[in-house]
């Protein structure tokens, strides 16, 4: 093996740090997406149609781009913000640009699931839009929304490890440049391995806290 | 207390309009429980989305409370709307929620303060009978529960007005009639006054005083459900009454007696009150020269009066016959003669 244990765990640290980075600032962005895109659609809490069909096309266009292209697409922006393109924080904002939009979808999808009544209920009783959405529209998808994030950090988790391939760092990093073009076949499964159990875990996890909010 | 000025509703589908509403005037007074039925898409489910205006019209006036609801901005009707609680078809609760949670949540948005909140919620399960389900979640609880739990949270911020989205459809016979109870008991006690839309007949015969009829978002009809119920004037109220109060003379007997001779003279006889417990037709048969056979008969309770309906037919001279119609006819009861086919 061409690495030792500490490279590994370096690794290790650098992917979750990753992941976790761009899973808070992309639900920082898709959160408010997803929202804006069941309430101003057609029939909805505040229907506006131009703001509908603007982020509609936003997130139509950024999910519609391969990540390993979007990566160097935005390295001017990367720089722009962190001040470099390469490295674990340069990482994290293609893994934004390209989970927020993929967040927000998933948010939609949750948010549309809530039934109509009761937020016609919300309605009758005065409540405001802003209410219905914390108070109501939320709390009903709570379930399906922690479903819908765990979707979100198993792909993150997938595109972490692609963004090793630009020098993101990570476990991905280690799998390419050992695994891959070095034929060490141990660090290959070593990382590998610790991908799939990080994904279980992280489905685990997602499924119990739903099953838990939901309560059956 | 609620009151509808030429109200319309018209709703774009397809690039055609179709009229929901088409002129609705209606005024439904304080401390009633009043009832609108009609079938599915005559308009009953707009008309009262009207009321808190979780549809806007077209055009026409909605007066809530003396309240003109068009003349209001989206704040002032938000506060219009804590006066009027709702119950639905479906419920409508927070499955996310407990039961205390979902009562609560009116008094929440209105930020009330939390003690207060607990005092009041505890009241309304107490009062709806379901004091032991505060920490329970709807989707523990049966329809009638879940109905009971709407019916608290409707009351929450102690609302002068009322609606019932057909309230009771999704329920079962005996659930329906303990919930058509709690709501009588809500009109009573707290002198709420009630709009009902429903396309059950029993519901309106069991709890509404005055009843209003809708057929393609127009009102076609409109009384005391006494009125209404016995003497109905168009053919869907006809249709409706029918539904709960059976008059037609049954096919099997008709047949027996065109078989034999023919029905002669066929009159059906409405009691009224006390005329309901006199024995008329023995004193009939006993005074004039005529025999009587009984084709149909039933009582029924409209609004605590007893209302009895009877189809007879009467056989002897036609002069006997006369008499013993004059004999019969006073204010509680009416007679009318109706056809071999009798309506």
């Amino acid at each position: 093996m061409l690495v030792n244990q500490e490279k590994i765990i370096e690794a290790l640290i650098e992917t979750v740090q990753m992941v976790a980075f761009s899973l808070l600032f992309s639900a920082l962005i898709g959160l408010p997406l997803g929202i804006l895109l069941v309430v101003t659609r057609k029939g909805h809490l505040l229907e506006n149609t131009v703001v509908f069909n603007i982020i509609n096309s936003i997130i139509n266009i950024f999910r519609s781009v391969p990540f390993i292209i979007l990566m160097v697409a935005i390295i001017p922006i990367t720089r722009m913000i962190v001040g470099t393109s390469i490295g674990t924080a340069a990482a994290v904002v293609p893994l934004v640009f390209y989970a927020g939009p993929y967040i927000a979808r998933l948010i939609e999808n949750s948010l549309l699931e809530v039934d109509p009544g009761v937020i016609e209920a919300a309605e009758a009783m005065g409540a405001t839009p802003g209410q219905i959405i914390i108070k109501f529209l939320i709390p009903e998808a709570l379930s399906s929304l922690v479903l819908g994030f765990t979707i979100a950090t198993i792909g993150l988790v997938g595109a972490s490890a692609m963004a090793g391939a630009v020098g993101g760092g990570g476990l991905g990093d280690l799998a390419i440049t050992y695994g891959y073009q070095r034929f060490d076949t141990t660090v290959m499964l070593i990382t590998v391995a610790i991908l799939v159990v990080m994904v279980q875990g992280l489905q685990s996890f997602g499924n119990i806290l739903s099953k838990k909010i939901r309560r059956r | 207390m609620i009151e509808f000025q030429n109200l319309k509703k018209v709703y774009e589908s397809g690039g055609q309009q179709v009229a929901a509403l088409d002129g609705i005037d209606l005024r439904i007074n304080k401390g009633e429980i009043f009832g609108v039925i009609g079938f599915s898409g005559a308009g009953k489910s707009s008309l009262i989305r009207c009321v808190n205006w979780l549809e806007k019209p077209t055009s026409g006036k909605v007066i809530v409370s003396g309240h003109d609801l068009t003349a209001l901005s989206v704040k002032e009707i938000r506060e219009v709307k804590r006066n009027i609680g709702m119950v639905f078809q479906h419920f409508n609760l927070l499955n996310s929620k407990t039961v205390f949670a979902n009562v609560a949540m009116p008094l929440t948005l209105a930020k009330i303060p939390k003690e207060e909140i607990k005092k009041r919620v505890h009241e309304l399960l107490d009062f709806v009978g379901l004091a032991d389900k505060a920490h329970s979640y709807p989707d523990q609880l049966s329809g009638g529960q879940k109905q009971r739990i709407g019916i608290a949270r409707a009351l929450a911020t102690q609302p002068s007005i009322l609606l019932c989205d057909e309230a009771t459809s999704a329920l079962d016979p005996q659930t329906t009639s303990s919930i058509l109870q709690l709501l009588k008991k809500i009109n009573k006690e707290y002198n709420i006054t009630i709009l009902i839309i429903t396309h059950e007949m029993s519901v309106i015969r069991e709890i509404c005083d005055r009843v209003a009829v809708i057929e393609a978002g127009k009102i076609i009809e409109e009384g005391t459900v006494f009125n209404v119920f016995s003497s109905p004037k168009t053919q869907t109220a006809k249709n409706f009454v029918s539904t709960v109060m059976n008059d037609q003379i049954p096919d099997s007997i008709k047949q027996v007696i065109e078989k034999q001779q023919g029905l002669q003279k066929v009159f059906r006889i409405n009691f009224v009150g006390n005329s309901a417990g006199q024995p008329l037709l023995s004193q009939v048969a006993k005074k004039f020269n005529i025999d009587f056979n009984v084709l149909f008969g039933n009582i029924t309770e409209l609004q605590g009066t007893p209302f009895g309906n009877l189809i007879v037919e009467f056989q002897g001279p036609d002069s006997e016959i006369k008499r013993a119609i004059q004999y019969i006819s006073h204010e509680q009861v009416s007679i009318k003669e109706v056809t071999s086919r009798a309506s």
